[in-house]
């Protein structure tokens, strides 16, 4: 039995309406550390033109923001700075790690720089890049937007069922006093069980 | 470059230092209690008036090395254009030398990096705290025997999940 339904009205789920609006209308919050923050402010700027995508308005305050960028290394010192900001941006929140030293430390394997801030905090998305061009960014973007339309739910579901994923394990390096003299080769890493 | 009367001058007033010369830039190895001592004559007498630097070397397992860290204290003249190179060594476990701030005030915030990065003490700081390092950090990265890679500080966070956040 068909149901007449005048020409405006259009039938949906609540949650692919909610997703559909959320996906397009993303509020980035620029985590931005080091050269990726400038390909970032590229990306937003009139060439590259994030606009196109619904997600220009770059806010300074994590109270206005649902999607947070990371581009560029953190430092230990930064990290708790960082996790503050998560915390205080309001559900649902998608996080992008831009850039190979915020996914995974890049070059700088070092005492002080985080080698991957998804040890430390949920991540949505992953660029490539060192660093990144726009482009690439932007489509980390699209790509995010198709994730948050497929998964979205209105009551956020999905991030319940995403907490329920193990961390990734840290590597743990074996703490070496004193090289002997004479002896200048690092310690090996190991991988912890 | 520096004045051969100014170099002559100092060591006239300081026998004890050990000079020696690299494309022209003089330098001078100076004993640990002379220190204070030599950079107020070089600041009053000499004018020297700018400290550029301190900063400092580990020596360790450096070939031909008798001592374990070298503090270098780099200063200028404004008005004479000189420059001048001055090291002392110290070792441990009494990594310390007497602060130049009662001298300069701009050694406060270099020293405290010394401090930071090495571990080395200031006599007479007025605030020798880390400048850089976060405050419950218990190592001086910057010394040879600290692995690279840290003793997993880096590690060493909460992990925020999905429900939590």
């Amino acid at each position: 039995m068909a149901i007449e339904v005048p020409e405006n009205v259009v039938v949906s789920r609540l949650d692919a309406l909610a997703s559909w609006c959320r996906k397009n209308s993303l509020w980035p919050m620029p985590f931005a550390t080091a050269c990726c923050g400038i390909e970032l402010m590229a990306t937003g700027a009139s060439r590259h033109d994030l606009a196109r995508f619904g997600a220009e308005v770059l806010r300074f305050s994590p109270r206005q923001c649902d999607l947070m960028i990371v581009a560029g290394r953190v430092v230990m010192k930064m990290l708790p700075v960082l996790q503050r900001i998560w915390q205080q941006m309001h559900e649902p929140k998608w996080c992008i790690s831009m850039g190979a030293c915020a996914s995974t430390g890049g070059v700088f394997d070092t005492y002080s720089v985080v080698q991957g801030i998804d040890r430390f905090l949920p991540v949505d998305m992953y660029t490539p890049g060192c660093p990144p061009r726009p482009e690439q960014l932007i489509q980390s973007i699209i790509d995010l937007q198709e994730l948050i339309q497929r998964e979205g739910t209105i009551s956020g579901r999905e991030f319940a069922a995403r907490s329920r994923q193990q961390p990734k394990r840290a590597l743990v390096e074996l703490s070496v006093v004193t090289l002997p003299r004479g002896v200048s080769r690092l310690p090996q890493r190991v991988r912890v069980e | 470059m520096i004045d051969r009367q100014t170099t002559a001058a100092v060591s006239s007033e300081f026998p004890s230092l050990a000079w020696s010369e690299f494309r022209g830039q003089s330098r001078a190895v100076v004993p640990r209690d002379e220190l204070l001592r030599v950079l107020k004559f070089l600041r009053d007498s000499r004018g020297f008036d700018l400290l550029v630097d301190i900063t400092c070397v580990d020596y360790l397992n450096y070939r031909g090395a008798q001592d374990r860290f070298a503090l270098v204290y780099l200063l200028s003249g404004t008005r004479t254009n000189e420059r001048i190179t001055l090291r002392v060594f110290v070792n441990e476990p009494e990594a310390s030398v007497p602060s130049a701030v009662p001298l300069w005030e701009g050694a406060n915030w270099m020293e405290r990096e010394v401090w930071d990065m090495f571990g080395i003490r200031f006599e007479g700081h007025p605030d020798l705290r880390r400048i850089l390092l976060p405050e419950e950090f218990t190592a001086h990265p910057l010394r040879k025997d600290y692995p690279l890679q840290g003793r997993g500080e880096r590690h060493n966070f909460p992990v925020l999940r999905r429900a939590e956040g």
